[in-house]
């Protein structure tokens, strides 16, 4: 699937939800999901920084396709991240570095946070895209 | 915001006591018809406003006055021999004086209309700092409850004068460690300055004894009250301080008036801050001589408006009655410290006899998660440091979540916040 298609998908997923409340809490199990990051990764080098709790990042390139793995002390900051490693992992650093991430905007997730949560995921966005930019 | 005067009328002649058992109290229900805001939804659900430690919200009796103001008697005051001038000035030294009597200060000149809390500390720092009072190798004793508007302010008059800032600890229950303080009062102590409530605990300090230990050394006393003026009956000549301040915000008047309460022969003596308009008798290029306090002190055009909105504040306070409103809020916080008491892996920070606001860690669970979860529900609690930063430092925390009470909220609201609290634990545990 592409990032678009799989950006669709995920729009579609959260539409299914009647209020806010429920889709935190499916994006909170989201999170919960998240492969394990080791505790070694987490340190400064990996902290994407600006964020009011911490989240951890490390983007690694496998078979010519970006490997993310993230955390966060925060588990709706958790389950944000994983929205986004949903949809960049195992996509080629080109794919994720010319495509644009709509479904921020869309899901109404920005307007709805926050505005030092809603900062938060422009920068959880540039970072994996750095990621991307440095890893091709 | 428009509301109807008729309504506004009735309301306002409306009884807030019930009388049940013998006992009087507070009738919320009644209160709250007072706030506009309250009758708000947020994200769908029924607003419960749990965050009057930050700012309280503003009743129909303040929002009528402050645009009455605009709309009937708006004028510069003081200077002006027009009809509209001197009404405005008569309403505004009129808020003077409903200051000084809420405080219970010996004269209205002892009362300076600030921008708020912050402000005044600002002022005593300053003009403190060029007075000649305080000399390199003196020492200034706040403590580790402090806001960082009362740590600021000093660590700027510690860079300025070669001066250095003492603190007295907080001990494991969230209250000062007094006996530590009295052996940090030395006769290089020239400024003791606490809070009167703190803002991130709601421990309640004891500023008489703090200002009367502080005077053997003869230092000077300034108690930040921007916590305790909507919670407790406070009386300048009683506590013994230098000086006292807080803001308009948190006792349901409108943001950017505060207040600074000083001695008058401090004042007298002291330099100007500001310069410009009122402060000032005479001015050449060659000398200007300096108006008497507290004038003095409110250079340029005042926040007119916000004095006589503050004054129409503190009348709805004291005709509910300071004492009432006590009690009916310890009542509130004592019935959060028992629901918050019940959930597993709780701590709560401050000591039991609190007032005014609640915090509270979950272990596990991040206090931005709750929060956010929380306001889903219609609940506006504070999460984070509370401007606190060192006093999270040394609870080894980067925050709390925090509930504070108004004379608005309920019991009922009390209850839906610990059903809140436990739907949203649910989901992130």
């Amino acid at each position: 699937m592409t990032i678009s298609e799989r950006q669709d998908e995920l729009l579609e997923e959260l539409n299914l939800f009647q209020d806010w409340t429920e889709r935190y809490e499916y994006i909170i199990g989201l999170g919960k999901k998240l492969p394990p990051m080791d505790q070694s990764l987490q340190t400064e080098d990996h902290l994407i920084k600006g964020c009011q709790s911490q989240v951890w990042l490390d983007a690694s390139l496998v078979d010519g396709k970006m490997h993310y793995l993230a955390d966060s002390d925060s588990l709706i900051t958790k389950g944000m991240i994983a929205l986004f490693v949903r949809i960049l992992n195992g996509q080629t650093a080109q794919d994720v570095i010319s495509t644009e991430l709509t479904f921020i905007e869309k899901t109404g997730l920005k307007e709805h946070l926050a505005p030092t949560r809603a900062n938060a995921l422009t920068l959880m966005a540039a970072q994996m895209r750095k990621c991307a930019l440095e890893a091709s | 915001m428009s509301f109807d005067e008729e309504t506004a009328v009735r309301l306002a002649r409306r009884p807030r006591w019930h009388y049940r058992e013998g006992v009087s109290a507070l009738d919320p229900n009644a209160i709250r018809q007072d706030f506009p805001i309250l009758s708000r939804e947020i994200h769908g659900k029924p607003l419960v406003y749990l965050d009057n430690a930050a700012t309280s919200q503003k009743p129909f009796q303040v929002l009528k006055t402050s645009r009455d103001y605009y709309e009937e008697i708006n004028a510069n005051i003081h200077r002006g021999v027009h009809h509209l001038a001197q009404a405005a000035t008569t309403a505004y030294e009129a808020a003077r004086e409903t200051v000084r009597a809420h405080l219970n200060a010996q004269s209205v000149e002892e009362i300076v209309f600030t921008s708020g809390t912050t402000d005044a500390i600002n002022l005593v720092a300053s003009v403190l700092g060029r007075s000649g009072k305080i000399n390199a190798g003196d020492e200034i004793i706040i403590s580790g409850l402090e806001h960082h508007s009362n740590i600021g302010p000093w660590q700027i008059l510690c860079e300025q004068l070669g001066i250095s800032l003492k603190i007295i600890p907080v001990r494991e229950d969230g209250t000062l460690d007094l006996a530590i303080y009295e052996t940090l009062l030395t006769d290089r102590t020239k400024l003791v300055s606490i809070n009167h409530i703190s803002n991130a605990f709601g421990t309640v300090n004891d500023v008489n004894s703090i200002c009367h230990l502080a005077k053997q050394v003869g230092a000077l006393t300034l108690i930040d009250g921007a916590q305790s003026i909507a919670h407790l009956s406070i009386d300048v000549q009683d506590i013994n301080a230098d000086f006292y301040a807080f803001s308009g915000h948190k006792v349901y008047a409108p943001t950017g008036i505060g207040v600074l309460w000083a001695r008058r022969d401090l004042l007298e003596e002291l330099p100007p801050w500001k310069g410009g308009g009122e402060m000032i008798k005479e001015v050449s290029f060659e000398k200007t001589t300096y108006n008497d306090p507290p004038f003095k002190y409110e250079a340029g055009t005042p926040n007119i408006e916000g004095a006589i909105a503050l004054a129409a504040a503190l009348n709805y306070v004291n005709n509910l009655g300071i004492e009432s409103i006590h009690s009916y809020e310890t009542h509130l916080i004592q019935e959060l410290s028992s629901i918050l008491s019940s959930i597993p892996e709780v701590t709560i920070y401050g000591p039991h006899d609190r007032s005014g606001a609640i915090s509270f860690n979950i272990k596990g669970v991040h206090h931005y998660d709750l929060g956010t979860l929380l306001d889903q529900m219609g609940f506006a609690l504070r999460t984070g440091h509370h401007c606190c930063q060192p006093l999270m430092a040394r609870f080894g925390i980067t925050g709390t979540l925090r509930a504070s009470v108004g004379v608005y909220n309920t019991i009922g609201e009390v209850h839906a916040l610990g059903e809140a609290l436990e739907r949203a634990l649910k989901m992130l545990r």
